[in-house]
């Protein structure tokens, strides 16, 4: 199957500064990735050169299997929304009409039910609306459009929980009905973590993670409990994370446990977390890169 | 967190989703021969990707105990529930009587006075 979105050896310099590093990324067809990582890592780079918005230093990008910059086709089998978008000095209306022009696949029933969700009114200018109604025109065009690949850059700032919630709920179900390749980058990863089959952490401009989503939930255990139990639990294992508190201790071992270790555990009087796909999202791209791991040994 | 209709972030979301249907089929609110969710109602359920809910239905067609009707959608396999509540009586020492006999054993009680409490326990059920 030719991959939706596929990009080998991306490099992107800005004055000397590595944006992107070496970046290679394949994704199938018919999938919602989660593209995570923290402020300044690349997400919005790799995004923009993805959509053809922005040329590479070096590496090739390829879109349903062109180039997004030289193939009209492709763009036009392409949506991106990025965080606060800018618009012409026109209204809602128009903004959603020119939409409807450009995207072969544009569905005008689910446009005008996100707009009536969303509360947007029709008739204002698209400058005079608040940041959280902005973004949600950005959605509707975004969603309406069912482009196969759907790009969405934090889309949804000035937006109220119920309104995130209402996207989520809409994507879900319009992506259900018409599988698209969507990628979506976001903060918010403990709110949208469901939505996503696989999920890819940028750091400082280079992939560190890239796997199924289910495959991280539980990928890595908290282990808390008095300080030695704890030390003699970890003896041996991959630790992540220690801390310490008088006696008592925690630590973070990477791996699955099985029946022994969890029996073991209850042995020593030790409480097991399973890390959620955030907390080891943050574990892989929010440590310092010179003690991201620590080995212990027995 | 947003609400995952009780799914939790620390498991793999399509193994809670195979339990919980398992456990449907378990307890008789999912008949044998009746027809379950599809991966894409299952997902609106449960906010959800949709392949993850099918990875879900699949972990347990894989284990005969869903069924595939073509063109129709999946069916509880005949023989699912009786299959299902034997696999839970095989757990049900490691599972309940082990960690009961590790905690009393903390809590200094004795074999004897455990049986009592159950006893107990039990005639006021």
């Amino acid at each position: 199957m030719t991959p939706a979105i596929s990009v080998t050896g991306l490099t992107r310099r800005y004055r000397g500064e590595l944006a992107l590093n070496d970046v290679t990324l394949e994704l199938e067809p018919d999938s919602i990735t989660g593209l995570l990582g923290r402020n300044g890592a690349g997400k919005t780079t790799l995004l923009r050169i993805i959509a053809g918005h922005e040329f590479p230093s070096e590496g090739t990008v390829s879109l349903l299997g062109a180039s997004p910059v030289e193939s009209e086709t492709a763009l036009r089998q392409m949506v991106f929304v990025r965080e606060d978008q800018t618009y012409p000095d026109i209204k809602v209306r128009q903004a959603v009409q020119v939409a409807s022009w450009f995207y072969p696949n544009w569905n005008h029933d689910l446009a005008g039910a996100l707009l009536a969700e969303f509360n947007l009114p029709l008739n204002r200018k698209v400058k005079k609306l608040s940041r959280g109604m902005r973004s949600a025109v950005g959605i509707v065009i975004g969603l309406a459009a069912r482009a196969e690949v759907t790009l969405f850059d934090e889309p949804y700032a000035g937006l109220d929980p119920m309104a995130r919630q209402l996207f989520y709920d809409r994507l879900l179900a319009d992506y259900a009905e018409h599988p698209r390749t969507i990628l979506l980058s976001t903060h918010l990863i403990d709110e949208a973590a469901g939505l996503f089959e696989r999920v890819v952490v940028l750091d400082r401009g280079q992939i560190v993670l890239n796997s199924d989503a289910d495959d991280l939930r539980g990928a890595a255990t908290s282990v808390s409990g008095p300080a030695i139990a704890v030390a003699e639990f970890t003896a041996g294992r991959s630790v992540w994370n220690r801390r310490r508190i008088a006696s008592q201790a925690s630590a973070v071992v990477a791996g699955a446990l099985d029946e022994t270790d969890r029996a073991r555990a209850a042995a020593l009087h030790l409480s097991l977390e399973p890390l959620t796909l955030q907390q080891v999202v943050v574990q892989a791209a929010g440590a310092p890169a010179d003690s991201q791991q620590e080995r212990t040994s027995a | 967190m947003r609400d995952m209709a009780g799914l939790e972030e620390g498991a793999p979301l399509f193994v809670q989703v195979a339990e919980r249907l398992a456990d449907e089929i378990a307890d008789g609110g999912l008949l044998e021969g009746e027809q379950v969710p599809s991966s894409n109602e299952l997902a609106a359920y449960y906010r959800i990707n949709p392949a993850t809910a099918a990875k879900g239905i699949n972990m347990l067609t894989d284990e005969g105990l869903l069924e595939k009707r073509r063109g129709i959608g999946m069916f509880v396999a005949a023989g699912a529930q009786a299959r299902l509540l034997g696999e839970r009586r095989k757990r049900f020492a490691e599972r309940y009587v082990e960690p009961l006999i590790a905690e009393a054993s903390r809590l200094g009680i004795n074999s004897d006075e455990l049986v009592t409490l159950i006893r107990e326990g039990s005639t006021k059920l």
